[in-house]
């Protein structure tokens, strides 16, 4: 895939750089990336596993584009200009749902073009009109994001790479360049947000060296992911709304969002405010209390230990935590997503697979096509005697349709690999569905946390009101304690009834959210299962009438030889 | 199978109108390989049946066993006899043991020997050999023997016909590249048949390698196919009503499909790659002629040679009325009637030769006409498979949208 042209002006200073996120470093500076610790995934292990077969589905797309040479997602223009093609399977108004529909929107192109129908005032794109019940596509906006046009920066001692965005809202359009870490900090914040909902994870943070950054190819490769990801936030029913989302895209300069949500340092900047003054909203703000958010490092520490030895006596105490998950539908539900993580995972490999082996016969048999097309031209270069040049006639009638059916393969195995991609997808979405479950456990814990500190206050504080009848005189501080210790137990009670709340929330969240990917799933896949059958149908008659055609001609010869 | 159709040119020997009594036939059949032995001295043995009613034939039906290397002695036998005739080519040897015994293995062996003997048989000059008479009638002792006899004497070692094809090779493109000039003969038109001969080599060896790979890839998507059927019913599990269905049997699908691939890949191997490889076993074994005939113009040239140089000799010893005149003489004879007979050899080479050429390409047009009808059948076989076969999802897949 060629860069967009701004990549193709000379001088190597418009080479692409990457900087990285680098929480330690105070100055930006350009360094070999180390990855940091990554508490945006609840496992590196789950985020290295994805990226590979990522990886691995990366490069068979890119073989198979290359080969191709041309565009993977739109119908390819020879066949649309053959005339033998006039097949209604392959280009009827199905054609279309040749994309699945949450891909309707989707253009890989580094150039500048948009959607020629979008209006962003609530109007449906033709395109996007697919007959699909679970598709978002219904919804009342339209989002049309498009990454485009890397491009180094030297500001002061910083290189860095920004990306463009050009976005419909409420029907304007925004430009706005955005560097890497600014994506991370938009998926921090919006995991912070928007607890219990299956956010898409964002592309990862990779481990090279700063040579690999400035290759072209991983920077188209970043690109790339990186609208993918942002359409899939688009196409979010909630996240799409979101104010996050909303200042990432519209905000021109530098993205206001605070980079971590530390208690102290977000009260001190005021921060959390400031998207909403800049959009100039005045709706009333709650406080996120501290107990909405997890606990982390720095000054939620004491609380990350008390959650931390609640979870141990959860796991090892003898007795039940005072809350737990009941919720038999959702624990089932759990189940059975884990299973449908599983067998998502094996399909997804055996997809590939399948593309991969499809791809070697298309290239084998074309192969073949050339090897008989060589010896043709070199027996009718040399013949001598006539029965050479009807020989080669017969090898030029095979190495023709080998030549065809190849290239019939080839074309056949890009529409396959569009469809595999809802498979892959949905894999991928499950890594957020690990973190919206995981969401829930953790405000659980919280809410088990509180409840077990208050019966412990309220304990403490019967000790000093039993202890206090039995003394006469002055005890003013215990009367001081016992106030302090009724104080603490206001408090905590409040903090309980928000984190109970905040559970309850995320619940709700959750049980949202597997109805929604359940639904959108299953429309997705019979939409996947459509295009890979009819593809396959309509390819497969075309190649038989190529041999058939072959067979034909040669059939004297079974005759002959009896 | 399409085995008797790759017989050649068909097992009648000679005119099918003959009107007296039943006209004259010859025709052999190689099967039922069975193994024979143990460990390391263990071998394939197979049935020859030779039906004929040809006089010097213990007819009308003969059957003996005979293993690999007594077809090798057949070819070699008739190779020194019959020089100037194309010896039908045998299939390789095996060079790697692990496959020895497999059934693809012995089946393409027992296929391209079948293919052998029969070609011998329909040859008009070497199907009146006696070593073929001795191979298809002999008693299995007889046989052994008459093996064994044959080393050192006729049995040519694959190394000394290597030497000979890089000889050849190498004079050809000495006399292609305008190098010296060694004792060869200077026919434009043989030139030009040398040529193309070993460029042929290259050009089929490509296209057969071509066709074996393409063996694999359809072996190699058969099995993903199955691969991918088996997961897809699994994934059936976490789906709901209509879905469900359609993808356990989007995996039923898969695991017929793949089914057919491995049957087509076969297919294509027998069917058309073998023929293929035939072929290019076939203009190696036209290389091994070629050098052959190389040999007897050599051989001519140099008796010529020497008998022009001894009739100056002896005309010199006339001159010198010397008394070796009369042993000069009576040598000069015995070389005039060996040059006389290298010379018969060489033309009749030639002349083998020229036929030889003509049906060698009648027949070759024939078995790759027949190779293509067959790679064509088969791929459109297929195509057809899997088109019917994703067809029949459809409806499934209909009942899920509007559930």
């Amino acid at each position: 895939m060629m860069g967009s042209e701004n990549n193709n002006l000379p001088g190597k200073g418009d080479e692409e750089e990457e900087e990285f996120y680098h929480p330690l470093s105070t100055a930006d500076q350009m360094q070999t990336l180390t990855l940091d610790g990554d508490d945006d995934y609840h496992s590196l292990n789950d985020d290295v596993s994805a990226s590979k077969s990522y990886s691995n589905y990366r490069s068979a797309m890119t073989t198979i584009s290359s080969s191709v040479a041309e565009h993977p997602l739109l119908p390819p223009p020879s066949i649309a200009t053959t005339p033998a093609v006039a097949d209604p399977l392959l280009f009827p108004p199905q054609n279309p749902s040749l994309d699945s529909p949450s891909y309707a929107d989707v253009i890989f192109s580094p150039f500048h073009d948009r959607f020629p129908e979008s209006n962003g005032n609530g109007e449906i794109s033709g395109e996007v009109t697919v007959s699909s019940p679970g598709s978002q596509s219904s919804s009342s906006e339209y989002l049309n994001i498009i990454v485009s046009n890397p491009q180094k920066e030297v500001e002061s001692s910083n290189s860095i790479v920004p990306a463009q965005m050009f976005r419909d809202y409420g029907g304007s359009d925004f430009s706005v360049r955005r560097r890497f870490k600014d994506v991370v900090t938009l998926s921090d914040r919006l995991s912070e947000g928007y607890r219990g909902f299956f956010i898409p994870p964002r592309p990862d943070k990779s481990v090279v060296e700063s040579q690999v950054m400035q290759k072209q190819d991983f920077v188209e490769q970043r690109r790339v992911e990186l609208e993918k990801y942002l359409r899939r936030l688009a196409r979010h029913p909630v996240i799409k709304k979101s104010d996050e989302l909303r200042v990432f895209l519209t905000v021109q300069g530098r993205m206001p969002l605070p980079t971590s949500i530390d208690v102290a340092s977000r009260m001190l900047d005021g921060a959390v405010r400031l998207p909403k003054q800049l959009l100039g909203e005045s709706r009333s703000v709650v406080e996120p209390q501290d107990v909405v958010h997890p606990a982390k490092g720095g000054r939620d520490m004491l609380r990350f230990f008390k959650e931390l030895k609640q979870s141990v006596v959860n796991d090892w105490g003898n007795s039940r935590p005072p809350v737990e998950e009941e919720d038999k539908e959702f624990l089932e539900k759990k189940e059975k997503l884990w299973d449908l993580e599983q067998q998502l995972t094996n399909a997804s490999k055996q997809a590939e697979s399948l593309v991969k082996a499809q791809q070697d016969m298309g290239e084998v048999m074309g192969e073949l096509g050339l090897a008989f097309i060589k010896l043709t031209k070199f027996e009718n270069e040399q013949a001598a005697l006539n029965t050479q040049r009807v020989r080669a006639a017969d090898m030029k009638s095979v190495a023709t349709a080998a030549v065809k059916a190849s290239r019939l393969y080839r074309e056949l195995n890009a529409q396959t690999v569009k469809h595999f991609d809802t498979l892959h997808e949905y894999m991928g979405l499950m890594l957020a569905v690990h973190n919206a479950f995981s969401d829930r456990s953790s405000a659980l814990l919280t809410v088990q946390t509180l409840i077990s500190e208050l019966s412990s206050l309220h304990s403490r504080a019967e000790k000093l009101e039993t202890a206090s009848s039995k003394i006469f005189g002055d005890d003013k501080s215990r009367i001081r304690k016992l106030e302090d210790l009724r104080d603490a137990i206001r408090v905590t009670e409040d903090a309980k009834s928000c984190a109970v709340r905040e559970y309850e929330r995320i619940k709700e969240n959750n049980r949202g959210e597997i109805e929604r990917l359940d639904r959108e799933r299953q429309a997705d896949f019979v939409n996947m299962l459509k295009g890979f059958v009819v593809n396959q149908v309509a390819y497969s008659e075309k190649i038989e009438s190529e041999w058939a055609k072959v067979a034909e001609e040669t059939s004297k010869y079974v005759k002959e030889s009896m | 199978m399409n085995v008797q159709q790759r017989s050649g040119s068909g097992p009648l020997v000679q005119s099918p109108r003959s009107p007296s009594s039943q006209s004259p036939y010859l025709t052999v059949s190689v099967s039922d390989p069975a193994k024979m032995g143990n460990g390391v001295q263990a071998y394939i043995s197979y049935k020859v049946i030779t039906k004929t009613n040809l006089p010097e034939y213990e007819g009308p039906e003969k059957i003996v066993i005979r293993r690999y290397s007594d077809f090798v002695w057949l070819r070699d036998r008739l190779f020194e006899k019959y020089k100037g005739v194309f010896i039908p080519p045998l299939p390789e040897k095996s060079t790697v043991e692990k496959f020895r015994f497999s059934a693809e293995f012995i089946e393409m062996r027992r296929q391209a020997l079948d293919v052998f003997v029969n070609r011998i048989a329909s040859h008009h000059e070497l199907q009146q050999s006696e070593d073929l008479r001795i191979f298809l009638q002999a008693d299995e002792q007889t046989m052994e023997r008459a093996r064994s006899q044959e080393t050192g004497i006729f049995k040519k070692k694959p190394a000394d016909l290597m030497q000979i094809f890089k000889d050849v090779q190498s004079k050809v493109s000495d006399v292609v590249l305008g190098k010296e000039k060694p004792v060869e003969e200077s026919n434009p038109e043989y030139e030009k048949l040398k040529n193309y001969i070993f460029q042929l080599e290259d050009h089929l060896a490509e296209a057969q390698k071509h066709a074996y790979r393409l063996v694999k890839r359809h072996r190699e998507l058969g099995q993903s196919l199955s691969d991918f059927g088996k997961v897809v019913k699994l994934l059936a599990n976490c789906e709901g009503n209509a879905l469900g269905k359609a993808f356990t049997e989007l995996g039923a699908k898969s695991e017929i499909l793949s089914i057919k691939l491995q049957k087509e890949a076969h297919h294509l191997l027998m069917n058309f790659e073998e023929p293929l490889k035939d072929y290019v076993r076939a203009v190696q074994s036209i290389k091994a002629t070629i050098a052959e005939r190389a040999n007897a113009f050599r051989h001519h040239y140099e008796l010529a040679e020497a008998i022009k140089f001894k009739e100056i000799d002896m005309n010199k010893l006339r001159l010198t009325r010397s008394e070796k005149l009369g042993e000069a003489e009576h040598e000069y004879e015995e070389l005039k009637a060996d040059g006389a007979e290298a010379a018969r050899r060489f033309d009749r080479i030639v002349k083998l030769m020229n036929e030889e050429i003509v049906r060698f390409q009648e027949q070759k047009t024939l078995d790759m006409g027949l190779a293509f009808h067959e790679f064509a059948k088969g791929q459109a076989r297929l195509a057809n498979s899997i088109a019917e076969a994703w067809r029949s999802l459809l409806p499934k897949l209909e009942a899920c949208s509007s559930a």
